[in-house]
């Protein structure tokens, strides 16, 4: 089959050039030695002044952390970490900005290029001034911007870097973190408990509706150096938050670590919506390179009625393992899960949720849509489970899974449990390729084979793209068009 | 964690001190590697929960005990145990009847096995080296299952089923397999069939024993379906209610094979039945059926694997499962195509029905693809009976009981009415009404 | 405008074009009848350049440059629209963003400016009122879910909207009801106009009644076995197509 050659030749010639945020800033930066110890992990809290008790916290996570084992049931093949041989912390040498006149300007120059306002100025300028989004900027290991920040304080709404949070909130941030991802969830997690360096803390107080998106916006640069963000958000009582996360990093030949945390807690009636656009360097078309990115995101719906969605687009990262998941302790309260994945050249996805019902009539929504291209493979992992108590809990699962080229592989794990009669699930997954003839009806109206092949990939993650905030998913549809390029021969 | 796996379980040290003892027993086969077997399964245990394959079915915490290998019964205690079996009783049939694991020719049609086929008791086959043998372990997978390997372990009596190429029988050979005994025991049997290339065959399976006894039974049922041969199965699981009943079923089959397997399961405490498809030809066409009937206290582990390395395969697998009472359902199934598998058509869907709030069903479909040019899709349902329907037959003055029982009926029948023999059709649909009644 | 010259073409060994020579002028209405199997819809989807057809010999000439070389997006952009017999659904994708794709695309490989969005929708709205196209019906995914009469309906829409030069209507008549007959040939007739020609691809004489031909080719065996004017519709719809299949059959 000479197409098939085509393809591959296609394929091979995507130049990694088209991956357009992998370019590199130079600035000095502070760095803790390299590798892992308790000194490194003291280095960062000192940096960070924090109190002794999340000194405490982050080394108990270490210890905890020496006596795990990196998991491997994922569907993914990589050459492990040597996690002595990276960075654990690294910051811009100029710190600490009272105002964003302070920022090195090459930073300031880097989130310029990266298309992300950070002048408050240049945000209202825009074209629809309505729509204004809060940005926190981490840039490898400490967040180096925040904006609104006092419009925000206006309406009580707290969103700062966690750094600072440690600081100036410390009974709120005790409360919560870690009760939603425990220190010791996962390899990758308690990692993160000892070592992280920055990240964004929100707290949205009862009944407000928060007056913004707020959006964090995260950049790795250094070299051999691990990122590490934790995230907290708490939507008390009755309030709501939209916020948006978004990813790049410079190409570089090696390996590098992203290993986050995202904790989200909703009270009761409260909604938090949560959007990644996640765009890390994925690597070269053969494989070198590339962000592992081992990412634990959980969401604790603790109160009645309380919602929690995700929505993820993936189009970057050699590896990605991630499963954004939604625990539903309250009654009525509901968790949604939409995602696209989208996988070209040899990247490795594997990727879902979790829904655990543990309330009264609480229901979920699934819907996943993964795209496989070139050489990748691309895994579906799922678990959805009604625990005894949880009475007439509901769930919907679709995930349909999308072949480019014979190169790639689409696979779909779900696990489906139910403890109780009243539980109602409903699980569905196909797997298909475009349609010849639909590719043709397309072409013959005057669409190229790429722009065809685009136009129905588009139509095929629709359903995911409509819950997106638009700007978001405008930059969606185009990066999934970028990510497919060279797919079709 | 490595000396974790290393300390084992009573049961598994049982094993072994069983298997060294029967040992001798083994005469000098050689025609399956036992030793080599045991290894392998001692290596891997009884599959606990942490295993993937065993996440639902935790077996080493479900054998407690090893129990020792059933001796052949005499020819009286074979015909007593033999006479108050129901499985297939109604279907004409030549049957092929093991008690304990064991094949008691008096009980048995050897004489009148239909034309075009052939049936050699394994213990000849293995004493003489029977070429047959090596047709043994059709899927390459199912090498390496612990279940399949302790089969080949203590392997202690079976069949050879020859069918030859273009044979039609109308009278199916029905291997029944009984248990009896006041104590634990444990059985291992292995029937292979060979289905040679044009021919049709039917083959009937049923499991009865004892109540109340912790039997633990493990037979397997290796099938080669020759090109454009048919092989059309139904098995019925009536195991008793303490019993421990793993089965393998593994096929193989070539260009433009068909394979139609049924199986009901209303027995044993704990069942695990493990269906390996190996699509090797061209153009094959698979139905994977499974019923399962639960009351208290049960669980049953259906786990399918359909491997498709052929181009056009078409395999369509529908699992019902009805649970009353705190039982256990699990399903397992696993699609696979292969890059050169392109134009395969595989769908495969696994429905529950919770009769109680105690029940519980765990799913895990799943799908591995790896050709662009396929339809492959998995669905799994999961709940309580329609509401609706039932207030709307209520309405038509049936009792809640009798609406049920009507709805688990259509439920379930729809894995059942696919069944090419009517003999055996009727007999699984008699034995979802048994079960049925017996609810009350 | 097309000259098609001894067109030979199978599909999996089958030969279904034998030497087809076709020509229809400038501003031509042509119709091609002829028995089921007789390579019509063959014919659309080798002008169209559907892939799976293999080309062993022969020329489509568009105004005098040959298209066979050219991709299926070329063509269109060069001015041939084929009206599909089947028009595909496409889920997902809504008919406005597919219309002004593709409406794009085409003006683009012309080297046309893109047209503005409020010039787009009136466009539509324009076509769509003519075609009494129900606009909750351009809000849908592309052709998802609509009637057979609406989908081909919608293929006339885009024929209005692309504005091409040379149409091929494949069996539009096909699973229509006589309202839906007439609207699609007022929509058709509409676009009859110096420099745009039609080839009329139908089993029947009654698409021609509404469409009324210039010539009328019959076509069997892969081939165009007889030419004339709109009355030999007439004459095929006495006599049936008997005389042509016997002589497939030959």
């Amino acid at each position: 089959m000479p197409a098939v050659q085509e393809t591959i030749d296609r394929v091979r010639s995507i130049d990694i050039d088209q991956y357009k945020y992998g370019f590199e800033t130079v600035i000095e930066m502070e760095k803790s030695e390299k590798g892992l110890s308790e000194d490194v992990i003291r280095f960062i809290s000192a940096k960070k002044n924090e109190p002794e008790w999340m000194l405490e916290w982050r080394l108990d996570a270490y210890k905890r952390w020496l006596t795990m084992k990196e998991p491997e049931w994922a569907r993914v093949a990589y050459d492990k970490v040597d996690y002595n041989d990276i960075y654990y912390y690294a910051a811009p040498k100029r710190k600490g900005p009272e105002s964003l006149d302070e920022i090195d300007p090459e930073i300031l120059k880097t989130y310029e290029k990266l298309g992300i306002p950070l002048r408050e100025v240049e945000a209202l300028e825009g074209i629809a001034p309505e729509r204004r989004v809060a940005v926190d900027a981490v840039f490898d290991s400490v967040s180096v911007a925040t904006t609104f920040r006092k419009e925000l304080e206006k309406a009580g709404v707290i969103f700062m870097p966690i750094s600072e949070a440690i600081r100036e909130y410390p009974d709120l941030v005790r409360q919560y973190l870690g009760s939603v991802v425990p220190v010791t969830d996962n390899f990758f997690a308690t990692l993160n408990s000892a070592v992280f360096s920055d990240g964004s803390f929100v707290y949205i107080p009862p009944g407000v509706r928060c007056p913004m998106e707020l959006s964090t916006y995260f950049r790795i640069n250094e070299r051999d150096t691990g990122q590490f963000e934790r995230t907290l958000i708490i939507a008390d009582k009755g309030s709501y938050v939209s916020y948006l996360e978004g990813c790049t990093a410079p190409k570089r030949d090696d390996n590098q670590l992203h290993a986050a945390v995202v904790e989200l807690v909703a009270l009761e009636d409260a909604e938090i919506k949560y959007s990644t656009v996640q765009n890390w360097y994925p690597g070269d078309n053969e494989g070198k390179g590339g962000i592992y990115n081992f990412v634990t995101k959980r969401g604790d719906c603790r109160g009645a009625r309380s919602k929690i969605s995700w929505t993820q687009v993936e189009t970057g990262s050699a590896i990605t393992w991630k499963y954004p998941s939604c625990i539903l302790r309250g009654d009525d309260s509901r968790g949604e899960f939409y995602s696209i994945a989208v996988s070209n050249g040899m990247q490795q996805v594997d990727s879902g949720t979790k829904m655990i019902h543990l309330g009264k009539n609480t229901t979920s929504r699934i819907i996943s849509k993964g795209i496989s291209a070139g050489r990748s493979q691309n895994t579906y992992r799922g678990l959805v489970s009604a625990h005894k108590k949880a009475k007439g809990a509901r769930n919907f699962t679709n995930c349909d899974s999308l072949l480019i080229g014979d190169q790639c592989g689409a696979h779909t794990v779900p696990y489906i449990e139910s403890k109780n009669a009243s539980a109602v699930f409903e699980h569905e997954a196909t797997t298909s390729k475009i349609s010849e003839d639909q590719k043709f009806y397309c072409q013959q109206r005057g669409l190229s084979e790429e722009e065809a092949t685009a136009l129905i990939v588009n139509g095929f993650v629709r359903d995911v793209l409509q819950q997106l905030p638009m700007e978001f998913a405008v930059e969606a549809q185009k990066l999934i068009s970028i990510s497919l390029e060279g797919s079709v021969g | 964690m490595a000396d974790v796996t290393n300390l084992r379980s009573p049961a598994e040290a049982g094993l072994s001190k069983l298997f060294e003892s029967s040992r001798k027993a083994f005469a000098s086969d050689q025609a399956i590697s036992r030793e080599e077997a045991f290894r392998f399964f001692e290596a891997t245990g009884l599959p606990s929960r942490r295993v993937e394959a065993f996440k639902y079915t935790d077996l080493r915490a479900a054998i407690t005990e090893a129990a020792p290998p059933a001796e052949a019964p005499s020819e009286d205690a074979a015909r007593a145990a033999v006479a108050g079996v129901k499985g297939f009783a109604e279907v004409e049939a030549a049957r092929l009847t093991f008690v304990n694991g064991h094949l008691v020719a008096a009980l048995s049609d050897l004489d009148r096995i239909p034309e075009g086929v052939t049936v050699a008791p394994l213990n000849e086959a293995l004493a003489q080296g029977d070429a047959r043998l090596k047709l043994l372990a059709p899927v390459e997978q199912v090498r390496e299952n612990p279940i399949y390997q302790l089969n080949t372990a203590f392997l202690a009596d079976g069949a050879l089923i020859s069918v030859a190429p273009g044979a039609k029988p109308r009278t199916p050979v029905h291997l029944r397999f009984v248990g009896t005994g006041a104590t634990a025991f444990s059985t291992a049997t292995r029937v292979l069939v060979e289905v040679g290339a044009g021919a049709e065959f039917f083959l009937l399976e049923s499991h009865e024993g004892p109540a109340g006894l912790t039997y633990q039974p493990n037979d397997a049922l290796d099938v080669h379906i020759g090109e454009e041969a048919a092989f059309r199965h139904t098995r019925l699981n009536r195991e008793g209610d303490a019993a421990i009943a793993l089965s393998t079923l593994s096929v193989r089959l070539d260009a433009r094979a068909q394979l139609e397997t049924v199986n009901l399961v209303t027995g044993a405490k704990l069942s695990r039945h493990q269906i390996y498809l190996h699509v090797a030809g061209a153009d094959a066409n698979a139905v994977v059926n499974g019923a399962t009937l639960l009351g208290h206290g049960q669980l049953a582990d259906s786990t399918l694997l359909a491997d498709h390395a052929a181009t056009g395969g078409v395999g369509r697998e529908m699992f019902k499962t009805v649970i009353d009472g705190d039982s256990t359902g699990v399903f397992q199934g696993k699609i696979i195509v292969r890059q050169v598998a392109q134009q395969t058509d595989g769908k495969m869907k696994s429905d529950c029905l919770l009769l109680t709030d105690d029940g519980q069903m765990m799913n895990k479909p799943e799908l591995e693809i790896f050709a662009d040019d396929v339809a492959c899709g998995h669905g799994a349902t999961c709940g309580a009976p329609d509401e609706d329907l039932l207030f709307y037959l209520m309405a038509r003055g049936l009792p809640r009981a009798t609406a049920e029982s009507l709805l688990v009926q259509a439920f379930i029948g729809e894995a059942v009415e696919t069944v090419t023999h009517e003999g055996a059709r009727d007999a699984l649909i008699g034995g979802i009404e048994a079960w049925l009644a017996a609810r009350g | 405008m097309l000259e098609i010259k001894n067109l030979v073409v199978q599909i999996e060994d089958n030969r279904i074009l034998n030497g087809l020579n076709l020509t229809v002028n400038d501003g031509e209405v042509a119709a091609i009848m002829g028995p089921n199997g007789s390579g019509k819809s063959t014919l659309s989807y080798v002008i169209a350049g559907k892939e799976d057809y293999e080309v062993l010999d022969g020329e489509i000439l568009l105004d005098g440059q040959n298209v066979l070389e050219m991709a299926a997006d070329e063509r269109a952009a060069a001015g041939i629209f084929l009206a599909f017999q089947y028009p595909l659904e496409i889920p997902g994708v809504g008919t406005m963003t597919f219309l002004k794709a593709c409406l794009n695309a085409q003006r683009k490989a012309r080297g046309e400016d893109e047209l503005s969005t409020p010039d787009f929708i009136r466009a539509v709205n324009a076509a769509a009122d003519k075609l009494e196209i129900n606009k909750e019906m351009l809000k849908r995914a592309l052709n998802v879910g609509f009637s057979g009469g609406e989908k081909k309906r919608m293929e006339i829409l885009q024929m209005a909207l692309l504005q091409p030069k040379f149409c091929v209507l494949d069996e539009t008549d096909s699973g229509l009801d006589i309202d839906a007959l007439r609207i699609v040939s007022e929509g058709v007739n509409a676009l009859r106009a110096q420099g745009r020609s039609f080839l009329v691809i139908t089993h029947y004489q009654r698409l021609l009644n509404h469409i009324v031909p210039d010539t009328v080719h019959v076509m069997s065996k892969g081939q165009i076995v007889k030419t004339g004017g709109k009355e030999l519709a007439l004459e095929l719809e006495a006599s049936g197509y008997a005389e042509y299949r016997t002589s497939e059959a030959a």
